[in-house]
């Protein structure tokens, strides 16, 4: 494969880049693979690109309905953190973080990990007494985390509304700087890459029709080019894990919703992190380009389709010019919508399943892109090894039944209210 | 934007109105033993098909009630609603 540096830059230069190799290959579907994975978004190729790194099992097929990188992992709001209380979901993003850091040198692809900080805004006593212990929390786990006083916040984000009049004025925040971005359209691009140079089989415009399970254990897939003998299946489809399921008899505690985001016209550098609103659901960025990069809310009910309505935009950014007036004087260039596998405790799920030989990766709720990197290294060992890896050990579909439930934010099983 | 009509009170926009979820699911009759399964069904298993999904939502800003409404998860296309003593065919 050519490796991608200044040197091979100014080299392709000389024949105005028209001689670059193609990123990853267009096969056609072999009859049989060691390992199918369904879905070619983040999380799925990083699975496959884990799977020939990590265990040596090169001999793999990627299917994914669409293209790469039309899905999720090209629709979300490229947040990266591990903020979280407890303790499952604290050491599961922090090793992702750890892949983070390291993941352009690993892919030689530059996926601009830019570390710069989140800030969860309190505007209560009680909220900041939740945000101390959270951030106590985080530290027990090894992430830094940082109590913001009002001062302290101001100095950071001086644009926000620190006025006396506001409705839902800043007491302070809870900060890890080392939280950031990344470009995700490099993220998917990136895996896709390594994981054909390594074997991998990328088939998109394939859609999956149907499963071969005998026995109780699986033996192939039906698709939309031919049946695939395959001796592993991972599903790993996010928004459309419900109508595989059907196709396999299951239900699962996953209901699946639309989300939308939004950003502005460019404007010159003024955020330099990512700012979460504590008294309504808002968050925003500015990209490298310069447009204010935002979201929120679910639409808040079920939704297959990719797109949603304004009033929820509205509500959205309601609470958005309440904490930066700025943004009345910013057009909206563009929004979009994606659909969620919201679980219900709001963790992930990544698992095997009754059916031997099937695994499970989806409940990722608002948050599957930070996760990509280790999402695909545990799901890689739970397939490579056929069992849980420490790390996604307490991300099993049984924990519904059993209530060892992962309900970080403690909203129940409302999936279109949290 | 989403138009519902209300059996109650007719056409009204998505905005009156907040969701209530799957309305198919059924609670285990609570004076029988009840196994732990049809439990964890009730509570956190859901079909969430793509297409046709009958599902409850509450006139909230208007009269309150708690409605039914048949609508297409794919085209967000609204087929029929009813009070929620009634029955979607």
């Amino acid at each position: 494969m050519q490796k991608y540096s200044v040197f091979s830059l100014i080299k392709n230069a000389f024949s105005n880049h028209q001689n670059w190799e193609v990123a990853w290959k267009d096969p056609t579907p072999k009859s049989e693979y060691d390992v199918v994975i369904i879905g070619g978004g983040g999380h799925g190729l990083a699975t496959a690109y884990y799977l020939a790194k990590e265990h040596n099992i090169r001999n793999v097929a990627i299917i994914e309905k669409g293209w790469i990188g039309g899905g999720n992992v090209g629709r979300n709001t490229t947040i990266i953190r591990s903020n979280f209380m407890y303790d499952a979901n604290a050491r599961f993003n922090e090793f992702g973080m750890d892949l983070w850091r390291n993941l352009s040198q690993e892919l030689n692809f530059n996926v601009m990990f830019s570390p710069r900080g989140i800030i969860n805004l309190a505007h209560s006593d009680a909220q900041m007494n939740a945000y101390a212990r959270r951030g106590n929390s985080m530290r027990l786990n090894g992430i830094d985390a940082k109590l913001l006083d009002r001062e302290e916040v101001k100095k950071l984000i001086p644009m926000a509304d620190f006025s006396d009049e506001v409705r839902f004025p800043i007491f302070g925040g809870l900060m890890q700087p080392s939280a950031g971005t990344a470009r995700h359209d490099a993220v998917a691009w990136g895996y896709a890459r390594q994981a054909d140079d390594m074997g991998v089989d990328i088939i998109q415009h394939c859609e999956v029709t149907g499963f071969d399970v005998v026995n109780g254990k699986i033996k192939g897939i039906r698709t939309s080019r031919g049946d695939i003998k395959a001796k592993k299946v991972g599903l790993c489809v996010a928004g459309s894990t419900n109508i595989l399921a059907e196709k396999l008899n299951m239900t699962l505690p996953i209901e699946t919703h639309v989300l939308q985001a939004c950003v502005s016209e460019p404007v010159k550098p003024l955020l330099d992190g990512v700012v979460t609103f504590g008294a309504g659901h808002f968050y925003i960025s500015q990209s490298d380009k310069g447009e204010m990069v935002m979201g929120g809310d679910l639409d808040g009910y079920n939704s297959y389709a990719q797109r949603g309505n304004l009033p929820t935009i509205q509500h959205v950014l309601t609470g958005g010019l309440a904490l930066f007036p700025f943004l009345s004087r910013l057009k909206m260039l563009r929004t979009w919508g994606g659909i969620m596998d919201m679980s219900m405790d709001g963790s992930p799920i990544i698992d095997k399943t009754h059916i031997e030989g099937l695994y499970l990766n989806c409940g990722w709720c608002y948050g599957g892109f930070k996760s990509t990197p280790v999402s695909g290294w545990t799901f890689a060992h739970t397939i490579a090894q056929d069992q849980v890896h420490e790390l996604n050990s307490e991300l099993r579909l049984n924990r519904f039944s059993t209530g060892h439930l992962l309900d970080e934010k403690g909203l129940g099983t409302k999936t279109w209210i949290g | 934007m989403l138009y519902i009509k209300c059996p109650y009170c007719g056409l009204r926009a998505q905005k009156e109105f907040s969701y209530g979820g799957d309305a198919t699911v059924k609670r285990p009759n609570i004076n029988e033993e009840v196994p732990s399964e049809d439990w964890d069904n009730f509570v956190y298993m859901r079909k969430s098909p793509r297409g046709k999904h009958i599902e409850l939502w509450q006139h909230i800003a208007g009269c309150r009630q708690w409605i039914k409404v048949q609508r297409d998860t794919a085209t967000h296309e609204i087929f029929q609603t009813a009070k929620v003593t009634e029955e979607i065919r």
